[in-house]
């Protein structure tokens, strides 16, 4: 068992004048090169937990570790330069004012990452490409591009300082059902070619199931199953699993075969 | 159904931005707005380098005169020309309303942007400073410092400028925080970025149209305050001239000469509405969801 | 027997058509399934057929109901079919209902409007309707108000609200996207289950093929402003005519389907 790239324990996370704890309890870990999902309904956690593996909030109780140490520990650039985000909805998680260029540049500016300007820019370039976007796309604004193509920036923006983890809060689900698809092969791609490991968090099973090696289901504030993705799936242990499996709507099966 | 019908999100966002006026640079109030503005700020230059006659130049041949080719304004009550002295009121009006707008802006705006950036305690106690001095009437802060420092014009920009400042830090304050909630600000913290960068690169640049506009408004405020505390005595001291201290000494003649009170009055009405004026369409220029929609849905 | 008919409907904002050419019809126990993505074109053709299009947008084409051409009528004739022939039912709940008025009023609302009922029997039906839609305690949940109750059941509130004057076609746009998907579920099931014992016309409006298919017989696809497809669903699932229609129903299985012991390898897309 390889030793947990970031791990959270017993993590609880109250907020003001609420009786229940938005996070109660969790413990997560997760493994370098393991993809892991994140999964709920609205009000499980899922989205105050990203936050805390995220170190933008901090928990009531409990700890976050990177690599084994605390995140008070580690320096704070070395740990953004490893953990990267992306966010649900490139409409908000874009600068409307900034150029691609310079979005796709603020951490390598801001973790101070490259030699110098030109140094930035190549590698601004080399992320562009490697999302399917074309260097010179550099010089435009977020609003010259459509839903998926935005979704690409934000992307690009959290590969460019080549980070070992990437979190995802529902990255696909702000877009068209048609670009979904693209967006997921994306993410499924560069995990393979980067050595990523990738913690989604999506309220669909259906999209974690296709881009994630283990599974964490949560409910209320708590983890309800958890264990590889198609043990879960399969033959899932927790009643509420099995209600959330249930509830996906489905194609007919037998045209699914037939494809 | 009787139920407002057009709210479904999708159908809000197909609808929205073609239906919207958009007459940027040509809307009217624009256009009203500047070039009111510009005949007061051509008074004001011109006074710099020509005036019809000197400030204290009296004809008492001439006194309450009505307006003619040779007063354009008429003459007050000492028989000196009120064009000149609108002309050179016109300067101490706008060099009062720049100046103590800066002031309010030198101020407000770090405040402002302090409250959004820290913590709720400091945004709890910035907010209750900026209420108590929003509730504090300007005119009366400026008597408070009047009695202390004597009247000048330094005294008057400042008590004017302290006056706005809280309006624009609350404006600040405002849409700071708003700008603050976006993901792309959260997205920033992850990059690593600090505050004062965030402030500068993602915060200013999303609030300055906003701020903009405030200060046209308050421009507007000042002249109004400026002319209030001359009227008053407490502004700007004789013999440097001032619409509000025009219309003071012309108040007892009103019966004879009407238009000596009339014409301060007016300057100070023209200079109001056009900077108001010219404050709503650069509103409607500066709000950038005007400006992104159409061409993002061109695509 | 046909109830709504609607033929060469285009609808254009400033001469530049939003949607060209669409048509259909529904006759009573009809399922009709709209998909179509955000600007396709898919919500403005159902308010067009509750002639509700916002100012400035101009509509051209046939709009039948019961045989009579509404397409410019004057909102005054419109107002006694809406609710009363043809009813909506909007993604989002919360702002589709009055925030200040106890649901059960609301529900009561179109009932005196239309039925000319009195106060108390209208607000009795509203209780029945409330069970209808099997609202827990419904004598209490009438004099709630909407944001006191959940999304799910702000979504049945609206559906005993659309359905109490016994319209005879429901339109329904994106009903479930706002929601989770166990409440989408269970919505999706009442849905069914009211359309069924009510004889109702449906047209369901959604971008998400999988939800529509599981309850709609026939099938538009709308893209663009144009319809590209259409059909039974079965035919339009299995045989799609149009690019855009194939990519729509690959990209739906390939997304909708779970993972199966063996093929969960973390990069997607080569399980066959």
């Amino acid at each position: 068992m390889t030793e947990p790239i970031l791990s959270g324990h017993q993590l609880t996370r109250r907020f003001p004048r609420r009786s229940h704890p938005a996070l109660d309890g969790v413990d997560i870990s997760v493994r370098p090169g393991v993809s892991l999902g994140i999964v709920g309904e609205s009000g499980a956690g899922k989205s105050t937990l990203l936050r805390l593996l995220l170190g933008v909030d901090r928990p009531s109780s409990g700890e976050v570790r990177f690599a084994g140490q605390p995140l008070d520990r580690v320096r704070p650039r070395e740990f953004r330069r490893q953990v990267q985000v992306v966010f649900q909805d490139p409409r908000s998680s874009l600068n409307p004012r900034m150029s691609v260029a310079s979005i796709v540049g603020e951490p390598l500016r801001s973790l101070r990452i490259g030699a110098d300007r030109a140094a930035r820019a190549e590698r601004v370039a080399e992320v562009l490409t490697a999302v399917g976007l074309r260097p010179q796309d550099g010089r435009r604004y977020p609003h010259e591009f459509s839903g998926g193509q935005r979704q690409r920036i934000a992307i690009a923006r959290a590969l460019a300082p080549a980070p070992r983890v990437l979190l995802a809060d529902e990255p696909v689900s702000a877009l068209d059902v048609s670009v979904r698809l693209q967006v997921i092969d994306l993410l499924s791609d560069l995990v393979d070619r980067l050595g990523l490991t990738l913690v989604l968090v999506s309220h669909d099973l259906a999209i974690v199931s296709q881009l994630c090696q283990e599974v964490l289901v949560m409910r209320h504030g708590r983890v309800v199953e958890r264990g590889p993705t198609a043990d879960v799936l399969t033959r899932p242990v927790d009643e509420y699993t099995r209600t959330l499996l249930a509830a996906i709507p489905q194609l007919p099966t037998d045209l699914l075969e037939e494809q | 159904m009787t139920t407002p019908l057009i709210e479904a999100s999708e159908t809000v966002d197909a609808i929205a931005a073609p239906t919207r006026p958009r007459r940027g640079w040509r809307s009217p109030s624009l256009i009203v707005g500047s070039v009111l503005l510009l005949v007061v700020l051509a008074l004001a230059l011109v006074s710099l380098v020509w005036t019809p006659y000197g400030l204290d130049q009296a004809d008492p041949a001439a006194r309450l005169a009505g307006p003619s080719a040779q007063h354009w304004a008429g003459t007050d009550r000492l028989g000196r020309d009120q064009f000149t002295q609108l002309m050179l009121g016109a300067r101490t009006a706008v060099w009062i309303g720049v100046s103590s707008v800066a002031v309010a802006f030198a101020l407000g705006t770090p405040l402002g942007l302090l409250a959004a950036a820290a913590g709720r305690l400091v945004d709890d106690a910035v907010a209750g400073v900026i209420d108590i001095v929003i509730a504090f009437p300007t005119l009366l802060l400026a008597m408070l410092l009047v009695t202390v420092y004597g009247a000048s014009t330094t005294v008057a920009i400042s008590a004017i400028g302290i006056g706005v400042s809280a309006e624009v830090a609350r404006l600040a304050r405002i849409s700071a925080s708003r700008v603050f909630t976006q993901d792309y600000v959260l997205a920033a913290r992850t990059c690593g970025t600090s505050t004062p960068v965030i402030l500068i690169r993602h915060v200013l640049p999303n609030i300055w149209h906003t701020l903009l506009v405030q200060a046209t408004l308050a421009f507007g405020v000042a002249v109004i305050a400026e002319a209030s505390l001359s009227y008053l005595g407490l502004g700007t001291p004789p013999p440097a001239p001032s619409w509000g201290r025009m219309l003071q000494e012309a108040q007892s003649t009103v019966g004879v000469a009407p238009w000596n009170v009339l014409l301060p009055g007016l300057a100070v009405a023209v200079a109001v509405v056009g900077v108001n004026l010219l404050g709503d369409g650069l509103r409607e220029i500066g709000d950038p969801q005007l400006r992104t929609r159409r061409r993002a849905t061109g695509r | 027997m046909t109830v709504l008919e609607t033929s060469g409907l285009t609808i254009t904002l400033d001469g530049e058509p939003l949607v060209r050419d669409v048509g259909f019809e529904l006759a009573a126990r009809d399922r009709v399934g709209l998909i179509g993505e955000s600007g396709s074109g898919k919500s403005l053709t159902a308010l067009a057929l509750l002639g509700l299009l916002p100012a400035g947008m101009r509509a051209s084409g046939r709009i039948l109901i019961d045989g009579r051409d509404y397409l410019d009528a004057p909102d005054r004739q419109w107002r006694r079919v809406r609710g009363r022939t043809v009813s909506i039912v909007f993604q989002e709940p919360l702002t589709a209902l009055d925030p200040l008025m106890p649901v059960g009023r609301q529900i009561a609302g179109p009932l005196r409007l239309h039925h000319g009922l009195n106060r108390s029997d209208a607000e009795r039906r509203a209780i029945e309707w409330c069970d209808r839609v099997h609202l827990p305690d419904p004598a209490r949940l009438v004099r709630a108000l909407p944001h006191e109750i959940s999304g799910g059941q702000r979504q049945r509130v609206a559906l005993a609200m659309a359905l109490a004057c016994r319209p005879r076609v429901l339109i329904a746009d994106e009903p479930t996207t706002a929601l989770d998907v166990t409440v989408q579920a269970q919505i999706l099931t009442l849905l069914d289950e009211l359309i069924e014992e009510t004889g109702v016309a449906l047209l369901f409006i959604s971008h998400d093929l999988p939800v529509v298919a599981g309850l709609a017989r026939q099938l538009l696809v709308m893209r663009d402003g144009r319809l590209v497809e259409s059909g039974p669903v079965d035919d339009v699932l299995r045989r799609p005519r149009s690019d855009y229609g194939r990519q729509l129903v690959a990209s739906a299985a390939r997304v909708t389907r779970l993972a199966r012991p063996g093929s969960v390898s973390g990069t997607g897309g080569e399980d066959r």
